[in-house]
């Protein structure tokens, strides 16, 4: 087997919004090519922790090392150009740009992202909604929008935020069947997750974080003995 | 002697042409106020000061230095747009995350700052500009006299208008823009600089105004008050218009202008306050402007 690559360390990481101390010294490590779920409850710090790699939280302390740079200090668009792509809870579809304007606003960041071609031959509805504004799409044609943008980019690591929230069942499995694929295709994820049954089959490793901190890491080889520490955790 | 409505063509003829000239400006000054408020989220009360200061910088040129009119076109505005990014700097840029009347204050006052050099420097009564010799001297259209410069003022500001719309609407550069716009921290986390962007749309809308300034210089007196004339009617044009909108302004200034000339013709009386009293309706009827979105 390969020696596993470090490409995303955070330690003793505290983020702030205004006062409030929201994270409480994060530790994680996401190697190359793996894809890492961050579960928990509301609140917990899950997606604190993804603004906070990208500089998008208050004051931040601590250490973030994206693929062998330290970037703690760095300003936001600094820390994108590293690699990162980024596809928010709220999914961030730009109102006033058109659904195919959103899918090529991301800037090339590197060599070696997907074509315009594959993206579409991947998410089909969007080829037929090309045209439309970007915010009258659908729930889940927006979440398809958000995810694919970032695959243009050459970013090598991607953030996912909640994408199953609030979508059917059937999207929910099409957006399983796009991480695998992104997966296979060689992409650093990490996924942060309220629900468990979709996180749990696509990741190779899980962190439960509780009151903004890492409680438990959970590999994909100890979820059956785990079930009712997991539950404890989750209410799942 | 055709006439309609009583008034001779040729009168209608002028202050039509007279109302499409001032709405030139109109168009280019809510432009650039628009361009700001959109990206910066800040009400520029510095942009009739900016107007003014390439109006000036197009005469001191050719006072002292003895610069023509045709580079002073691309120089003063140059210059205008160098100072905002140097105001965007060294202070606005402070402000962003505050309420929109830190913005209004200072640039408020930067404005007043501005204005009382000038005043100093000059006193406030008008130096004249003289219109280059190209655009000297009138084309005959058989049922009026145009001057060229006139003509020349809507041709260049509808040029310049149109290419920041084509600009901001139809090109890559303008989807950065308007992302950028929309959710700042957004784009900026997908890589795209944003606060360079910030600084130099700024720069562009000064210079803007740097370039309406320089229009303006052949065809009235150029004065340290001219700014702050024009700049009362240009925000009830926004206010109209809606804040935000790049073609509502252009459109609304344009209309506007021709609203304004054509009430000197047939009450005159009305000319100087028709805008606000369209201002008022509008704002009964439509709060968030003609082209602005409701919130």
């Amino acid at each position: 087997m390969m020696q596993a690559v470090e490409y995303l360390r955070i330690r003793d990481l505290h983020a702030f919004y205004g006062e409030s101390h929201i994270l409480h010294g994060m530790d994680l490590v996401v190697n190359s090519g793996e894809c890492v779920s961050l579960l928990g409850r509301n609140g917990a710090g899950r997606t604190t922790t993804l603004r906070a790699i990208l500089g998008l939280t208050g004051s931040r302390t601590g250490s973030i090392m994206v693929n062998g740079h330290e970037t703690i200090t760095m300003a936001t668009h600094r820390i994108a150009q590293l690699g990162i792509g980024y596809c928010p809870e709220e999914r961030g579809i730009y109102a006033s740009l058109s659904c195919e304007e959103n899918l090529l606003m991301p800037p090339q960041l590197s060599s070696g992202g997907m074509s315009l071609d594959e993206i579409y031959q991947m998410f089909p509805n969007l080829y037929e909604r090309r045209q439309s504004q970007g915010t009258r799409l659908s729930g889940g044609e927006q979440q398809m929008l958000a995810m694919a943008r970032i695959l243009r980019s050459g970013a090598r690591l991607l953030l996912l935020d909640e994408v199953s929230e609030g979508l059917a069942p059937v999207i929910v499995q099409k957006l399983g069947e796009i991480i695998r694929h992104l997966k296979e295709k060689g992409f650093t994820i990490v996924l942060v997750e309220q629900n468990f049954r979709f996180a749990a089959p696509l990741a190779d490793r899980m962190y439960i974080v509780e009151h903004g901190r890492i409680a438990e890491e959970i590999s994909q080889g100890e979820i059956g003995a785990k079930k009712e520490l997991l539950q404890e955790y989750l209410g799942v | 002697m055709t006439e309609i409505f009583g008034i001779p063509i040729q009168a209608l003829m002028g202050q039509l042409m007279l109302g499409l000239v001032s709405g030139s400006f109109y168009a280019m000054l809510s432009l650039g106020l628009a361009v700001i408020f959109g990206m910066l989220n800040i009400i520029n009360f510095a942009h009739g000061a900016l107007y003014m200061m390439g109006a000036f910088l197009a005469w001191m040129g050719l006072e002292y230095l003895g610069i023509g009119y045709w580079p002073s076109l691309a120089l003063a505005p140059l210059a205008v747009g160098v100072f905002g990014v140097v105001i965007e700097r060294s202070m606005l840029q402070w402000l962003y995350k505050l309420d929109h009347l830190y913005g209004l204050l200072l640039t408020f006052g930067l404005a007043l700052v501005i204005e009382g050099l000038f005043t100093n420097m000059y006193g406030v009564s008008g130096q004249p500009y003289t219109i280059p010799e190209e655009l000297s001297g009138a084309f005959n259209l058989g049922f009026m006299f145009l001057p060229k410069y006139r003509a020349w003022v809507i041709v260049a500001s509808l040029a310049v208008c149109f290419l920041t719309w084509f600009v901001i609407e139809k090109t890559r550069l303008g989807a950065y823009l308007r992302a950028a716009t929309e959710n700042p921290k957004l784009t900026q986390a997908f890589g795209i600089n944003v606060p360079l962007m910030v600084m130099l749309t700024y720069g562009f809308g000064a210079a803007l105004a740097g370039f309406a300034g320089v229009l303006a210089a052949p065809a009235i007196q150029v004065s340290s008050l001219m700014g702050s004339n024009l700049i009362i009617v240009v925000f009830a044009v926004v206010v109209i218009g809606g804040m935000g909108s790049i073609l509502g302004s252009i459109l609304t200034g344009l209309g506007l202008g021709v609203i304004e000339g054509l009430t000197k013709v047939f009450y005159p009386e009305a000319s100087s306050t028709v805008v606000f009293i369209i201002m008022a309706i509008v704002l009964m009827i439509r709060p968030a402007g003609l082209f602005g979105k409701e919130k």
